[in-house]
């Protein structure tokens, strides 16, 4: 990648306030993360660590008021979303970033059926007539393999099993090729056979497009076998990026390897999962200093007056925000 | 995302644990909600108008003679000389076909229309909380049976179900009344009771409390019940507003209350052949009407945003 | 499809049936003579009272006289007045009156009803937001009586714009002011519903779907919001369609208006017993038809209940 190219989707120093008559919280707080062509990014964050509002707010989904987005910059292709005009911002979605949601039974409309859903697509972006936006509608369900697309297509989105229901949702997100897609916690409302062939179309689609993915969730066995890099969040901050090879072997936040040593993995039978600590803090009320520090086996009193900065480490791309990032960098895993 | 759904979520110690399935501990939510409540309540000046008027109805129905007293000169003196004279200094409201007082004869008015509002809502709300709980609970014969009269009661407008009862209605007291628009207006408090109760009882902490052993009753009053009951509360102040307007319409129409009685409906009644003549005898008991009604509907209004941010 | 509509009709049969004998059972049933219960005060001759305990099988066990009244229902008989004419054959000139007065009352309701609540919604918060709320709240606290006799008052005599009372000025003209007056709650009653319904809905997650589409507002609350939102509001007027013409006894009685409503209430007012009970049942009718018209309408516009 040439210097002077931009990278495909560069957020950075992101921060959104909810304002409300009790008070402002902060769900995004300084994050930043950069997604190139045909590469998949995590987004990995506890729930309530804002990586869901961060994904709404690159998207412009947030309501302004409650939602403000005090500082930052979303970056597309180099071209600032954030300062576009509305018309531009909303001609982008769908056709340049999409989104596919968690709950597909509550994220499509229960009354129209999923091809009216699909072809407006079609119908809205690209001018197409009725007839040729259903037939692309079609098209498109059989490329994320739902069987008997041209029957299905005039079903309502009840008729489909969960599975099912997120192909279209994925079906309509890739409808018009996006640069890039961005997956919120795409597999959590499905079963674990089903999060699986899931995961795998989206790959496959990806191979074929090479949109560049960004996959926000929260579970560490998706983000193991999906991702190329890994942005880890903590109250509504960028913690940790890496490469996720170099992520999983080689932590360099003290968060990130709680996280690791409290899941079961393969590569480390038959030693005990340690939990982390405590809870994530409310957004109303982030600690000072470090955000993690009242959780964090390693803190000492400056973490709690000093917000680290960030600290490259020894591979590259790999940064922590960590006083002590080199240290946990270095020691062994497990 | 509200502060006690956060709480909750961060239970979790660990990423990998989705916060998803953990159910709310019932006494916790409602102890927050309810200062939640209060605290939305607190903070609208309608709340404050509505809970004046009713502060100051109530007082008028429970000592009516002390306002008349107060407000009128010689107000329980009669004299059909003054009939359907207008408003004069000392008598406010002027006075009413028989040429009392309009005021105190008004002030009077306010105990029937208070007293079937309140009664009525109570009763409606007493059956409500019982049939609701123990249909919704047990399910089965009962519940259907409940569930089909239900369904008959809605068939029968209220207007034309009142009517036809009173008018075949051996007495026409104030008990009367109460009795017949209990029997016309339980059934939209138990339908809602009841399908509250039925998504409780399969909520997950029900399920606990049942698996430790607790008992049927147990279950449904300390557990289901709290929570079950806080939309029918709203509906029953609305319902309150919608009884005092209902029992004065039907006393309008002639088969409610019977003069010489004296309610709003009545006044309202007796008005309606002077209504261009002498518009005073129709504008002040519908005033007083009116705003008891709207007090109601406004605290029914404030509660339920109150409990249910979602469409403020 | 056709099996919705069958298990919809299988649905309202035994409400038909209930309502019918719960109205039986509370005038015939009560304790006391239901006939001199019916005639109030009046004193009714003893031959009289012996031909009518026959005509109502009075002296029949319950269940027999329920069935006769029924049959009778089913064939149009609605019962005679004191002087032996058929209830039904007073009430046929008035239909027509009632159903125009129900129909335009109807058509406000929905019209002005859903056009105020969208736009409510649609600026919710905002000042003419606030002004929506507070009128359809003082619109529903005043008694409908007293709201027919203020709009009198107010259109009618002081800026003299319509009619005061009568069907002379035929439709539409004469009934645009009753029309009004029985629609005013239903009308305010819509307009929250819709609002509430419209809010709800725009917070819905498929509605942020269509946003995430890149869809125009226009679009996103036309073509995704506004159908879902009003599937609460089509089932409240669908229930208002026939109770607005069982509501009109009110307007019909203070706008004279010559239909089945002002023949209620002036049957009211002269205990006449037989035909207050003869013309509600027939009301009571007309307000379960229309409502399992809805029923079937409803199916239409959501496809989850037809399909379930």
């Amino acid at each position: 990648m040439s210097a002077d190219t931009p990278p495909l989707l560069e957020v950075d120093d992101l921060c959104v306030e909810f304002r409300t008559r009790r008070g402002t919280i902060r769900a995004v707080n300084g994050l930043s993360y950069t997604l190139h062509e045909g590469e998949t990014l995590a987004l990995l964050g506890e729930s309530g660590s804002g990586k869901s509002v961060a994904a709404q707010a690159v998207m412009g989904l947030l309501d302004t008021p409650p939602a403000h987005i005090t500082r930052g910059s979303v970056r597309l292709r180099g071209e600032d979303l954030l300062s576009m005009p509305p018309e531009h911002r909303r001609a982008a979605r769908g056709t340049r970033v999409s989104m596919i949601f968690q709950d597909a039974l509550t994220a499509l409309n229960p009354v129209l059926t999923v091809g009216d859903q699909l072809s407006e697509m079609f119908r809205v972006h690209r001018g197409e007539g009725r007839k040729a936006a259903l037939a692309r509608a079609v098209a498109l369900m059989d490329r994320v393999r739902i069987p008997a697309a041209a029957r299905r297509v005039h079903d309502y989105p009840h008729q489909f099993s969960g599975g099912m229901r997120q192909r279209v949702m994925i079906a309509m997100a890739l409808a018009l090729d996006p640069e890039v897609v961005i997956a919120d916690e795409p597999t959590t409302a499905l079963d674990v056979t089903v999060q699986a062939q899931i995961m795998r179309l989206l790959k496959q689609l990806q191979d074929e497009t090479r949109m560049g993915l960004l996959l926000i969730t929260h579970d560490l066995g998706v983000v193991a076998q999906a991702a190329d890099r890994i942005t880890v969040m903590y109250a509504g901050r960028t913690v940790e990026s890496a490469g996720a090879e170099d992520l999983y072997t080689r932590p360099g936040h003290p968060y990130t390897r709680g996280l690791l040593d409290s899941v079961p993995r393969l590569d480390r039978m038959g030693k005990p999962l340690v939990p982390i600590n405590g809870a994530p803090p409310l957004p109303s009320s982030v600690p000072t200093g470090c955000a993690f520090h009242p959780r964090c086996p390693r803190a000492e009193p400056r973490c709690g007056r000093e917000a680290p900065p960030y600290h490259t480490l020894s591979t590259a791309g790999h940064r922590s925000a960590c006083h002590f990032a080199e240290e946990v960098h270095r020691a062994p895993v497990g | 995302m509200t502060e006690t759904t956060r709480t909750l979520e961060a239970t979790s110690g660990a990423a990998e644990d989705t916060a998803s399935d953990t159910t709310p501990p019932p006494s916790r939510q409602r102890a927050s909600l309810g200062k939640d409540a209060w605290f939305e309540l607190r903070r609208r000046p309608t709340v404050w108008a509505a809970l004046i008027t009713l502060l100051l109805m109530t007082a008028m129905a429970l000592t009516p003679g002390a306002f008349t007293s107060l407000l009128t000169e010689a107000g329980d003196r009669c004299d059909l000389a003054d009939s359907k004279l207008g408003p004069s200094a000392g008598h406010p409201f002027g006075f009413d076909l028989q040429g009392c007082d309009y005021l105190a004869q008004v002030i009077r008015g306010t105990r029937p229309s208070l007293l079937a509002g309140l009664a009525v809502t109570a009763a409606s709300l007493l059956i409500a909380v019982v049939l609701g709980l123990l249909c919704g609970f047990y399910g089965g014969r009962l519940d259907a049976l409940v569930s089909r009269i239900t369904d008959i009661f809605f068939g029968l407008p209220f207007v034309l179900g009142a009517t036809v009862i009173l008018v075949a209605f051996p007495d026409h007291g104030l008990g009367a009344m109460i009795l017949v628009l209990t029997v016309l207006g339980w059934t939209t408090m138990t339908r809602i009771m009841r399908s509250q109760v039925i998504a409780l009882a399969d909520a997950d902490y029900v399920r606990a409390a049942r698996m430790l052993g607790a008992r049927p009753v147990r279950l449904m009053l300390r557990h289901i019940l709290p929570n079950a009951v806080t939309p029918v509360i709203v509906v029953a102040m609305l319902n309150v507003g919608a009884v005092i307007s209902g029992e004065a319409t039907l006393d309008f129409l002639g088969v409610g209350l019977q003069y010489p009685q004296v309610s709003w409906g009545l006044q309202l009644n007796a008005a309606q052949a002077f209504v261009l003549d002498h518009p005073h005898l129709l504008l002040f008991p519908a005033l007083f009407l009116s705003a008891t009604v709207l007090s109601f509907i406004l605290l029914g209004d404030a509660l339920r945003d109150a409990f249910d941010p979602r469409l403020k | 499809m056709w099996r919705f509509v069958a298990r919809r009709l299988l649905h309202a049969l035994p409400v038909l049936l209930g309502t019918t004998f719960l109205i039986y059972t509370l005038v015939f049933v009560l304790p006391g003579d239901p006939i001199q219960g019916l005639a109030g005060d009046k004193p009714v001759p003893p031959a009289v009272l012996a031909e009518l305990h026959a005509r109502y099988h009075l002296d029949d066990p319950l269940w027999t006289q329920y069935a006769h009244y029924l049959a009778g229902l089913l064939t149009g008989d609605l019962g005679t007045t004191f002087t032996g004419r058929d209830v039904s054959d007073l009430l046929a000139d008035r239909w027509a009156v009632t159903l125009q007065l129900g129909l335009t009352a109807w058509v406000l309701e929905l019209v002005l009803g859903m056009a105020l609540g969208v736009w409510a919604g649609l600026r919710k918060g905002k000042w003419d937001d606030s002004a929506v709320l507070f009128g359809t709240t003082l619109i529903i606290s005043v008694p409908v009586f007293v709201v027919g006799y203020l709009a009198q008052l107010v259109f009618g005599v002081r800026l003299g714009w319509l009619p005061v009372a009568g069907t002379e000025g035929g439709w539409p003209l004469a009934f645009l002011l009753p029309g009004l007056v029985l629609a005013s709650f239903g009308l305010a009653y819509v307009a929250r519903l819709t609002r509430s319904s419209l809010i709800e809905n725009l917070r819905a997650d498929y509605v942020r779907t269509a946003h995430s589409k890149g869809l125009s507002r226009r679009r996103v609350v036309v073509k995704h919001t506004l159908r879902n939102s009003l599937i609460p509001v089509v089932t409240f007027l669908g229930l208002e369609l026939g109770g607005l013409m069982a509501g009109a006894i009110v307007t019909e009685y203070i706008f004279n208006l010559p239909g089945v409503g002002q023949q209620l209430f002036q049957s009211i007012q002269l205990r006449e017993g037989p035909v207050v009970v003869g013309t509600t049942t027939a009301l009571v009718l007309v307000f379960l038809l229309a409502n399992l018209l809805v029923d079937l309408l409803y199916g239409l516009l959501d496809p989850r209940i037809r399909h379930d």
